[in-house]
């Protein structure tokens, strides 16, 4: 079943939308394979919630249809999908223990209980519940109590799919790590899609196969977290991805080099050419470089662009340099061990991580 | 910071300290002398004990009039409390109908209470209220609350519902409000019935705002005093003297100052228990959810 498509999908809050800010989503079309693991990862705002609630089905979209396989779901109600969902923060029927929250699906839907508490006792031993199971709920911790909230969720046989709306947010930063192991284990053991929002890109790198990046209400890019570092799509996934992100400079083409200001950056020809062709068009040009890639030199060596160096933050395992090169800032990483020019300094560009950006978009 | 050596700052405590003795304290201590005397004529007392406090607790009148109120109250909080919950339920959640809604259950609160008496008196009568004519006339059933015990009854027992019951509303309602959407959302992905959403969700959240809800309205039944009085001036006989009236009957009607004292300050005492209770259980309740 849980092939998830979402055919033309666009939803506004409004009932008469007039204009593109009227929406909170535009314009998607996606699909999400059976049994993978991904991140719905953007900025506050951009809509992940909204789209998560279209898939279970708590929001009926404006415009577009849901399919799973081949039936549309659109209209149809969450506890007629075979979907479960986590919330932000835990949420439990406080009067019941975690045997009788565990149990209250199976109970809504007529299971017997001899299957119920197999069921039960199943989902409590995949999550390390068993000790707790009839104490009352409201009294655990966080992280228990989501637990409770996943088991909910994993006791339905019926259940492909499981969707997280940033669920480690209440959790203590020490207990995160060991959630989203038990998280993979449960992706693995039960095999789920699942589906988790988020916007902590070290969560979602580190979670997902695939990662969605949204913003402002429209899909920009999927791609393992492999393929977002090193290819972004669009130039606020070069921004968003990576900490710090891209250093994105506003260039004009001249021949084989990128230039701005006094800056001049040689570019691969075939890029350089796409380049000439896409301002030739009226496209405006960015220039990406990863910080991991942006090379100091001494000043002495006359490669690449003179820049200066302004700043030096030690993160303990790398050290990031913030250079001015005439009006544009750029960070580097530079990792320990290794020297860093004291003022004057030459940036050197790699011409296999340099990348073009016409309008905001990757230049192939 | 220093710690202050001398207590000079309880001197600014003196202004209010002298308002509350004049207004609280020495009008208490007054009731109290008169409790423990045997009052003739203004100035001519002759100190009794604790005589007064016997005879006020054995008199058959004063148990009556108890009775009367401990039924009075506990029919008020059995149909107030299911139906302000059930009116919460209904309402709206958002739009500009929830100001409208609240608005309009809140007017029969901002009501004076002799007022709503004497709305009740017209509504009532069974000439000329409203009321009175429909049930006597188009009913055809016989409906007289100034002749009738049952009739005042019932009708000091509307008079209330009417009067209070948006105060649990209103109170429900906020309750409810604060329940978050998520709640709502994994019970539908659940599968929950209509009913267990309510007695699973609604009512377990609605646990401190129906308790101060039930206190509250306990509390005020138990003294309550200008609504029965004017609608039906104790009732025919004393089929409506509650409590607070038969004291009053006793002080000022009969003059009889020791007695009403005494009797006062069992009520006052009685009171002062049930406000104990009331902020014992509200304070820990308070600690209760914050685990």
């Amino acid at each position: 079943m849980a092939r998830i498509v979402l055919d033309d999908l666009a939803h506004s809050y409004r009932p008469h939308p007039t204009g593109q800010d009227d929406y909170a989503l535009k314009r998607i079309n996606t699909v999400w394979e059976d049994g993978g693991a991904y991140a719905l990862l953007g900025p506050s705002g951009c809509g992940k919630t909204t789209l998560l609630n279209i898939i279970s089905g708590l929001l009926i979209p404006s415009q577009g249809r849901v399919l799973y396989g081949e039936t549309d779901v659109t209209r149809l109600p969450p506890e007629k999908r075979n979907i479960a969902q986590v919330f932000q923060f835990p949420v439990l029927y406080d009067t019941m223990t975690v045997r009788e929250n565990l149990a209250f699906p199976l109970r809504n839907r007529g299971v017997s209980p001899a299957d119920t508490a197999t069921r039960v006792m199943e989902v409590a031993e995949a999550l390390d519940l068993v000790s707790v199971l009839d104490a009352k709920a409201s009294g655990l911790s966080a992280d228990a109590k989501q637990k409770i909230s996943l088991g909910r969720g994993l006791v339905r046989s019926d259940v492909a799919a499981i969707l997280f709306d940033e669920p480690l947010t209440v959790i203590d930063p020490h207990l995160k790590w060991q959630l989203r192991r038990k998280l993979k284990e449960i992706h693995d053991r039960f095999n789920l899609t699942l589906i988790y929002v988020t916007h902590d890109q070290v969560e979602a790198m580190t979670f997902a196969d695939q990662v969605v990046v949204m913003y402002d209400g429209e899909i920009v890019q999927i791609g393992t977290p492999q393929e977002l570092f090193e290819n972004p799509e669009h130039t606020f996934v070069g921004y968003f991805i990576g900490s710090p992100g891209m250093n994105l400079l506003p260039v004009t083409v001249d021949g084989e080099t990128a230039q701005t200001g006094d800056s001049r950056i040689p570019l691969p020809p075939a890029l350089a050419e796409k380049a000439r062709a896409a301002a030739a068009a009226g496209a405006t040009l960015t220039l990406g470089i990863r910080p991991m890639y942006l090379g100091l030199e001494d000043a002495g060596t006359g490669r690449g662009v003179a820049a200066r160096i302004t700043l030096v933050e030690d993160q303990g395992d790398c050290r990031i340099v913030t250079a001015a090169m005439g009006d544009v800032t750029v960070k580097a990483r530079v990792p320990e061990g290794r020297a860093i020019p004291s003022q004057e300094a030459r940036a050197v560009f790699p011409p296999e991580w340099t990348r073009i950006f016409a309008d905001g978009r990757l230049l192939k | 910071m220093e710690k202050w050596d001398d207590n000079k700052a309880w001197f600014l405590v003196l202004p209010v300290f002298l308002v509350v003795a004049f207004s609280a304290i020495i009008p208490l201590m007054t009731v109290v002398n008169y409790s423990v005397q045997d009052i003739m004529a203004p100035g001519q007392g002759i100190f009794v004990g604790s005589e007064w406090y016997r005879e006020v607790l054995h008199d058959p009148r004063l148990h009556e009039a108890f009775l009367r109120q401990l039924i009075y109250s506990f029919t008020v909080l059995a149909i107030e409390i299911p139906l302000g919950i059930a009116v919460a339920l209904t309402l709206p959640s958002k739009g500009w109908s929830v100001s409208a809604c609240l608005v309009l259950l809140a007017l029969p609160l901002l009501i004076p209470w002799n007022v709503v008496g004497t709305i009740w008196v017209v509504f009532s009568r069974p000439d000329i209220g409203l009321a009175g004519v429909t049930i006597n006339e188009l009913l055809s059933i016989p409906y007289n609350y100034t002749a009738d015990p049952m009739d005042s009854w019932l009708t000091v027992l509307v008079m209330d519902v009417w009067h209070w019951t948006p105060l649990v509303i209103l109170l429900c309602y906020a309750g409810l409000q604060a329940i978050p959407e998520a709640y709502y959302q994994a019970a539908k992905i659940d599968g929950a019935s209509r009913w267990a959403v309510f007695r699973f969700i609604q009512l377990p959240k609605m646990r401190g705002v129906l308790m101060i809800a039930v206190l509250l309205r306990f509390m005020d039944s138990f003294m309550i005093y200008t609504e029965p009085f004017v609608l039906t001036g104790g009732g025919p006989g004393n089929s409506t003297t509650f409590l607070s009236q038969f004291l009053t009957k006793m002080a000022i009607g009969q003059f009889d100052l020791g007695p009403a004292a005494a009797f006062s300050l069992i009520y006052f005492l009685v009171i002062l228990l049930l406000s104990y209770i009331f902020y014992t259980v509200i304070t820990n309740l308070g600690k209760g959810v914050a685990k």
